[in-house]
């Protein structure tokens, strides 16, 4: 029982990874009709956010200790973080600690700003064109990117620990007297990928902003008619879209240390999210990712490997094979879209 | 009829222009064609050094190449010298190899077999490198060594752990001075013993690719050999990220001690997810549970941070030796590049010197004369002790460092403290133990190529 748990457990901040970024992908593919190859990229970027103001924040100053030796048996030069010698040591170091969360902060309008830069710098440019030529054209995109960040940080994972008050684990099974250890990290990450989800869901459905969103993703031509600059609205929904993903990015750095493929690493299972859930379908992707975060935690138990040799990495392409023999359109597609 | 008056001075320019004639063939051979490939003829050498320039293991390609790029420079009498001055044999005299400038072409594996071997076939086609060196992965090894031991030429390699590479796999024009898992498991078993305790139960979980399954096999049977049990061994996907799934299992398995056959970044996720799942923390079968790293990189220990504090390991070579010749290579490489170097860099430099002494002591860069010269051939002073290029398998035979994570770091790059120098008896083994493909293992034939 406890096993069992477990891997839902396990499967939860998996999956809040996987729909969040699914979600950006479906804001994308319903209100542009692009099919973002990118979207990894933003949430590798989005990591890398954390990554630049920790060491932003660890930026130092040096001072020589001469009781003390480097490597080359010279005086060691001990670094200070400037945030320290600022604040003194105790606010200083409570910073720097708290430099994943803070990235938050930083990595929203950063996201933002990336994902319009993208939109309309190269995106818009083929509105137009075949899908295919979208796939290349994003997918090119993201090589670009991951290459960048290598150039800029190497190609070692780079660790981005959660602040100490938020390491260690947590017995989730303790009122029920079971053992469910689990690290309390992932559970800030569950929450918070609930609470951006429904943000976005609440932003979508009782705003102005989000109702005539809708609109232009029901029908963009009658939108358009009466007068409504739609192409400017979508334009904000992928800087929105960028910052979801970027956000699902900063918060995954100390679940997974960041390195510059780790978006590649989710992309094309994002995309199997999306299609199961439903091209176009928000609700659709966040419930897959969920559904697939959980069954391919499930498949890499001991006991599912043994029985079924390689089931761990197939899983998830065999629930789509599934899902789209049974629903053509997915868990929770529309008709008409990508039907034409 | 005609009438041929034969005189002397006729009949010696006849036999002349017949002899010329006759030498004719030989010496168009000899000047057109080489002995064997990529002979130098001018005044120069080039050495092909293929290293991963992208990829997941590009930081260590570059660190690699920084102390090939330092052998180089060292060979042709620049510099300090470096561990010139320590190496046991004096063949070298700093004016390149048998008087020839030693160059070299750089090529990308990409740390993919199929990538590795076009890099190094383009090496040693377009570019005329008479030796390849360089790699961090046993698979790119084992490629790349195939390819080299077609074309005629030595393979010098870099970072390669399997037991395979000088096993099953091993090649006559194939050398390689880091160590193995074999190795790595005869020399970690006795300490883990010694630290943990022989009644412990052990869950290991493996990179599902060759280096994982013989970093595996070799560690259960050194742990098994001193009373340890295996209680699962779980294979996981190269590509994997999140271990957590793989982790939480271990938890209700009954097992005390997790070992992690993993590398790169496969080991920098797996270790932080262990320790974010508090399994550091946890006691069972009234032990305190710990957990393993067979195989350590310094790049390693800088990616997984804090968590690899106190984690045991092994190394094939530390920077924080003291010995003259790691003393002497520290310094060199620290003075040029403001950092000191990784096990796979001083692999990499001792193999460049190490093919370089070879050559000047047959007096030929015939490979078949620099495979007789290494094989057999002992030697001291490159930071490992006295080491044995075994003749049988072209493996070194040396000292292996077992190493744990830095409690108390220093400075940044004090991520590993050596904690027990196992003397070489320790992890020999016969040249066909069933690890390393027992009887049926053979070099073949050097290949002089040509």
């Amino acid at each position: 029982m406890d096993a069992i748990l477990l891997q839902i457990l396990n499967g939860l901040d998996k999956g809040s990874a996987y729909a969040l970024i699914a979600l950006g992908l479906t804001l994308i593919f319903g209100t542009l009709g692009v099919v973002n190859f990118a979207h990894g990229a933003l949430f590798m970027l989005g990591a890398f956010c954390a990554v630049t103001l920790q060491r932003l924040l660890s930026l130092s100053f040096e001072t020589i200790d001469e009781t003390k030796t480097d490597f080359l048996g010279n005086p060691l030069k001990v670094k200070t973080p400037y945030v320290e010698g600022w604040f003194g040591p105790e606010v200083g170091g409570a910073i720097i600690d708290w430099a994943v969360p803070l990235s938050i902060l930083v990595a929203i309008p950063i996201m933002i700003g990336i994902g319009f830069a993208m939109e309309r710098g190269l995106i818009k440019h083929f509105y137009k064109r075949p899908h295919a030529d979208q796939i290349l054209v994003t997918f090119g995109l993201a090589i670009v990117l991951q290459e960048v960040i290598k150039y800029f940080f190497g190609a070692n994972p780079i660790q981005t620990p959660p602040p100490d008050a938020l390491l260690g684990v947590v017995n989730l099974g303790s009122w029920l007297g079971l053992d469910l250890p689990y690290p309390i990290w992932r559970l800030v990450y569950f929450l918070f990928a609930i609470v951006v989800i429904g943000g976005v869901f609440s932003f979508l459905q009782f705003t102005t902003f989000g109702m005539v969103v809708r609109a232009g993703m029901a029908d963009r031509e009658t939108v358009g008619l009466l007068g409504i600059d739609i192409d400017r609205r979508f334009t904000i929904m992928f800087g929105l879209a960028a910052a979801v993903a970027g956000l699902a990015g900063v918060m995954y750095g100390p679940i997974v240390a960041p390195n510059y493929h780790m978006g590649m690493d989710f992309l094309v299972l994002s995309f199997v999210v999306v299609v199961v859930g439903g091209m176009g379908s928000l609700p659709g992707a966040v419930l897959a990712g969920f559904m697939l975060g959980i069954l391919e935690s499930f498949a890499s138990t001991t006991w599912a490997t043994t029985t079924l040799p390689g089931i761990n990495q197939i899983i998830i392409y065999l629930v789509a094979i599934i899902v789209l023999l049974t629903r053509p359109r997915g868990l929770m597609g529309r008709k008409g879209v990508m039907e034409e | 009829m005609s009438k041929y008056n034969v005189t002397r001075r006729g009949a010696l320019k006849t036999g002349a222009a017949a002899g010329a004639g006759l030498a004719l063939p030989t010496i168009f051979t000899a000047s057109s064609a080489h002995a064997f490939t990529n002979e130098p003829t001018g005044s120069t050498v080039t050495l092909g050094f293929n290293v991963p320039q992208s990829g997941p293991y590009a930081d260590e390609g570059a660190d690699e190449l920084r102390a090939q790029q330092l052998a180089v420079e060292h060979l042709n009498g620049e510099g300090d010298g470096g561990m010139l001055n320590t190496f046991s044999s004096k063949a070298l005299d700093g004016t390149g190899i048998l008087g020839k400038k030693v160059t070299f072409v750089t090529g990308d594996t990409q740390t993919k077999s199929d990538a590795a071997r076009a890099s190094a076939k383009s090496m040693i086609e377009k570019d005329g490198a008479i030796m390849v060196n360089g790699g961090s992965s046993s698979g790119v090894a084992v490629a790349v060594q195939g390819l080299c031991q077609e074309a005629g030429i030595i393979f010098m390699a870099g970072l390669t752990h399997a037991n395979d590479t000088t096993g099953k796999d091993r090649k006559a024009n194939g050398f390689r001075h880091f160590f193995n898992a074999y190795m790595s498991g005869a020399a970690l078993a006795p300490v883990l013993a010694n630290a943990y305790g022989k009644e412990r139960r052990a869950y290991h979980l493996t990179a599902d690719y060759n280096w994982g399954w013989t970093q595996q096999e070799s560690i259960q049977a050194s742990t098994e050999a001193l009373g340890w049990e295996t209680v699962e061994n779980v294979l996981t996907p190269l590509a994997s990220t999140d271990f957590s799934s793989y982790i939480a299992p271990v938890l209700n398995s009954g097992a005390d001690v997790l070992v992690l056959n993993h590398y790169g970044g496969n080991m920098v996720n797996s270790l932080t997810n262990a320790v974010q799942f508090g399994l550091r923390d946890k006691m069972v079968n009234g032990k305190q549970f710990e957990i393993v790293v067979p195989l350590y990189s310094e790049l390693m220990a800088a990616g997984a941070g804090e968590n690899i504090k106190g984690v045991l390991g092994s190394m094939n070579w530390n920077w924080q030796l003291t010995d003259e010749g790691s003393k002497a290579f520290v310094k060199s490489f620290g003075e040029k590049y403001g950092r000191p170097p990784s096990n796979s860099a001083h692999t990499c430099y001792a193999q460049v010197l190490l093919y370089a002494d070879a050559v000047a002591r047959a007096g030929s860069f015939a490979p078949c004369a620099v495979v007789e010269a290494l094989e057999g051939f002992e030697f001291d002073g490159l930071g490992n002790g006295p080491t044995l290029y075994r003749a049988e398998d072209h493996q070194c035979f040396k000292d292996v460092l077992v190493v744990k994570g830095a409690e108390n770091p220093t400075n940044e790059y004090d991520t590993l403290e050596v904690v027990e120098v196992t003397p070489r008896a320790q992890v020999e083994y016969p040249p066909n133990h069933p690890m390393f493909g027992g009887d049926e293992a053979s070099l073949g034939e050097c290949n002089d190529g040509a």
